[in-house]
């Protein structure tokens, strides 16, 4: 009841003052909790999600941010949409068929998908909103997920007109897609709001105001009712949806939480069912006080420290060894990094679908021997404990990157004798300086999968990319990723991939430190949400409000 | 004084105009762009957005083209939240604050001046030592500490009142209020005591005295007015402690005002947010100055006489 009282919510309010009516009129039968049930049962089902910071747009080819990505999950559906587990299933279109090269998509487009306001969905919808992010004219951020499209970096790097992207509506349901290359993760991309279809009328008509609530026209399962920047955006059920039937919640109200503690605060209070993010610093006082409604869930990403290749004294290959094997992960995990997160002695995250996970060769060694090793290494790159290596640990300003950093200085000190120097940036800084690569040494970085397949985590590393902040770069590397990319056998791409993520851990261009974890609290009755069966969120953290109810 | 209202006007241009231009340059001198992130966006990517906000453009022409822009009163697109215009973000968001830092400032003003005069009246009694002792702790706890406190209790423990918010019921106003005014409400307290016990021992009100009007009234009509002059002159000052104030505010209680586009705009390098937000700032602090002159005059004829 707590979380009907709290809710400042007009028609909240309502039911009250009707159930309180309700009991005066009724006498003794109010006094009995059976009497009320009914009453609840007609009160509207509303959750209250803490969701990080204001998004930056509710434009699906323009959005980027993941406050956003969590309210584009609920008010559009792509082609296909996730089950709980964040398992690929049909969405938009109930069924397809990809061509044996694997390079053309067939998708069906339902009869019943509809628009909000009760226009079919159509084939061509999708080949507008897909020509609208890949046109350099929208300043689409994410319109490289779309690559695999034949003539998508044509058509962005503006050697193209958008009208030749490689998909086709062939009738009002029938969308065919080409790709340039085979891309097994290619359902995988279609999960991301860029991919998702817009209604061309009202983008056209409204300009840059369509996505107001009074303009936007979507096609999932909840249609946006309320737009207060900084104060919540109010999500209501959309009875068009074709799956309407199956969504429980009369309205998800999003907040933005930029504070973690004021977040957890509001948790407390009442006034939301559903945080964002915990702080961290208060995770031992949730673990003895709410632990039942602390969920904790393995994410698809990784912490590590990366070490700049092209600059002495990191472009030796024992030192960076050396300072990798230092790292007592255990300690890290037991002291400072205390949610539960996983010690990482891989770079791709493991438990990928189909992937045999590779770790660093130094995997089942104890920390002890890792020591000895690694002081052995030390010394053979010319340093020693008389004669010690001074670094620079460099990290965005954050509380926790700096605890982190400080433990591990401690570490390099203790076990290698090197004099450890902390630098902090402020976020933009900083990347700025690790993209320069001219000042860096060791820095950290944090790298989040966008789909459920290691190339999103190998595509980083190939001497041409440009989120490749170590300057690795191997021929052999470039080569198994690029024969991986034409691949169409599952699992001889898979092997392909697993070569590659041997290559790049051998010559420790990175120290990989945790795999990430969600972490939310969750009120107890909130359900809908277990992925596992075990209590845990899925691992891409995309919790649809469509699967979601409250029952008390 | 309406010559005096167009001087001080007029006066204010080339101010906003070095506001403009330094924090023009000043946020471009800042490393970083507004479109890096961690993961950053392919070449082609980054060329197209630039072009679309005209950052390819060089330096001095992005200047002359904003300042053109502003002089229509279009701040432009914010960078980071794409869906809007600076301008609509700020009208939006400043009833929001300007509701806050009102209440603030309104409520310090009764409040302070209520208890300032009581402990002048009561010189060196314990209740002029109790105002005094709580002025000094609501000036030295500055307001990230007390707005967390007065949440945990009354939020969290006594579920008295909300946490945070706004727009969805009056009592989410009373915390962050507060918060805010607590320590203009010891400020004003403590000048307004001080002046006061000047002014009660000054020659024209030894003169009322005598001649016999009623305490209640030669405090209320006569000292007062002379006693507040020092906390009207305050207000100024005031009004931009309370803007800066509701930086910290805003973010604590999640209110939807225009002091956490600052910060955020800071951090996202959202140039055209950040400026907007200084420009009016800047604006709003110049006319409240003004505005504290006036009435500066009202009340006292030889400021008025100058």
């Amino acid at each position: 009841m707590s979380f009907i009282t709290k809710t400042k919510d007009g028609l909240v309010h309502g039911f009250l003052n009707s159930s309180r009516a309700f009991l005066i009129g009724t006498g003794l039968l109010a006094s009995s909790m059976a009497a009320l049930a009914p009453v609840s049962a007609q009160a509207e089902m509303v959750l209250n999600r803490g969701n990080g910071s204001e998004p930056g747009s509710l434009d699906p080819q323009i959005s980027e941010d993941v406050p956003a990505s969590h309210i584009l999950r609920d008010l559009y559906e792509g082609l296909v949409g996730e089950a709980p587990s964040g398992d690929i299933v049909p969405g938009d279109a109930e069924s397809w068929t990809v061509s044996e090269d694997g390079l053309t998509y067939t998708f069906k487009i339902r009869d019943d998908a509809k628009w909000t306001n009760g226009e079919p969905v159509t084939a061509g919808d999708f080949v507008y909103a897909w020509q609208r992010a890949v046109d350099p004219k929208t300043g689409s951020e994410y319109s490289f997920l779309l690559a695999p499209i034949k003539n998508a970096e044509d058509i962005t790097a503006g050697k193209k007109d958008p009208s030749e992207l490689g998909a086709k509506a062939i009738d009002d349901k029938t969308l065919e897609v080409d790709l340039a290359g085979p891309t097994p993760y290619f359902l995988g991309l279609l999960t991301h709001s860029v991919s998702y279809p817009v209604y061309k009328p009202a983008v056209e008509k409204f300009g840059d105001q369509w996505t107001r609530p009074d303009n936007s026209v979507t096609n999932g399962a909840f249609k946006l009712i309320e737009w207060n920047p900084q104060s919540r955006i109010v999500l209501a059920k959309n009875d068009q949806y074709w799956n309407a039937d199956s969504v429980k919640l009369d309205k998800v109200i999003y907040y933005p939480t930029e504070s973690t503690t004021a977040e957890l605060k509001r948790y407390r209070a009442g006034e939301l069912d559903w945080t964002y993010e915990v702080p961290n610093d208060q995770i031992k006082w949730i673990r003895d006080n709410m632990n039942d409604e602390f969920v904790v869930s393995n994410y698809l990403g990784v912490y590590y420290y990366g070490f700049n290749m092209t600059k002495p004294p990191f472009d030796n290959a024992k030192l960076r060894e050396a300072f990798s094997l230092a790292i007592n992960r255990d300690i890290l995990m037991d002291k400072i990094v205390t949610a539960g997160e996983v010690p990482a002695y891989s770079y791709v995250v493991p438990g990928m679908n189909g992937y045999d996970p590779v770790y660093v060769n130094f995997k089942d060694m104890t920390q002890k021997e890792r020591n000895e090793k690694a002081y052995k290494l030390y010394q053979e790159a010319g340093y020693s404990k008389d004669n010690p290596l001074t670094v620079e640990i460099r990290y965005n300003t954050n509380d926790n990157h700096k605890k982190i950093a400080i433990a591990i200085a401690s570490m390099w000190k203790s076990v290698l004798g090197a004099n450890v120097n902390l630098v902090n940036e402020e976020f933009k800084v900083f990347l700025e300086t690790r993209k320069a690569k001219e000042k860096t040494q060791v820095f950290r970085a944090g790298w989040i999968g966008d789909y459920n397949d290691p190339n999103t985590f190998l595509e980083l590393w190939k001497s041409d990319s440009g989120l490749n902040d170590t300057g690795f770069a191997d021929p052999e590397y470039d080569k198994l990723m690029d024969e991986a990319s034409k691949e169409q056998d599952s699992a001889k791409r898979m092997k392909l991939l697993e070569s590659a993520e041997r290559i790049f851990l051998d010559a420790n261009a990175v120290a990989p430190i945790y795999h990430y974890v969600t972490k939310h609290m969750i009120k107890p009755y909130v359900k809908g949400w277990d992925a596992d069966g075990k209590g845990h969120v899925n691992v891409l953290d995309h919790v649809r409000s469509q699967y979601l109810y409250i029952e008390k | 004084m309406l010559g005096f209202t167009l001087k001080r006007l007029l006066g204010a241009i080339p101010t906003l105009f070095i506001i403009v231009t330094l924090s023009f340059f000043l946020i471009r001198t800042a490393p970083g762009g507004p479109f890096d992130k961690e993961r950053s966006v392919p070449p082609e990517v980054a060329a197209n957005l630039n072009a679309v906000y005209h950052l390819d453009e060089p330096l001095w022409m992005q200047y002359g083209r904003y300042l053109g822009d502003v002089i229509q009163g279009d701040f432009g697109p914010s960078f980071q939240y794409r869906d809007f215009t600076v301008t609509e973000l700020i009208f939006r968001g400043f009833p929001v604050s300007l509701t806050l830092g009102g209440s603030a400032i309104f409520l310090a003003l009764i409040i302070g001046t209520t208890l300032g005069t009581l402990a002048a009246l009561k010189q060196n009694s314990k209740l002029d030592y109790a105002v005094m002792a709580t002025a000094m702790t609501g000036i030295t706890i500055p307001n990230f500490v007390m707005a967390p406190l007065l949440t945990l209790v009354f939020g969290v423990y006594l579920r008295w009142l909300p946490v945070g918010g706004w727009e969805q019921g009056w009592d989410q106003v009373v915390l962050p209020v507060i918060a805010l005014a607590l320590p203009q409400i010891a400020y004003i307290a403590r000048l307004t005591r001080g002046s006061m016990i000047e002014v009660l021992r000054s020659n024209f009100v030894r003169t009322a005295r005598a001649k016999g009007i009623p305490e209640r009234i030669m405090i209320t009509r006569h000292a007062l007015k002379a006693g507040i002059l020092p906390v009207v002159s305050y207000l100024g000052p005031a009004s931009a402690a309370v803007i800066t104030g509701s930086v910290v505010i805003e973010q604590i209680f999640s209110i939807p005002g225009i002091g956490r586009y600052f910060v955020q705009g800071a951090l996202n390098r959202d140039y055209t947010l950040v400026m907007g937000v200084v420009i009016f700032y800047g604006s709003l602090i110049i006319l409240f100055n003004l505005l504290v002159d006036l009435v500066y005059g009202l009340l006292d004829p030889k400021v008025r006489m100058q």
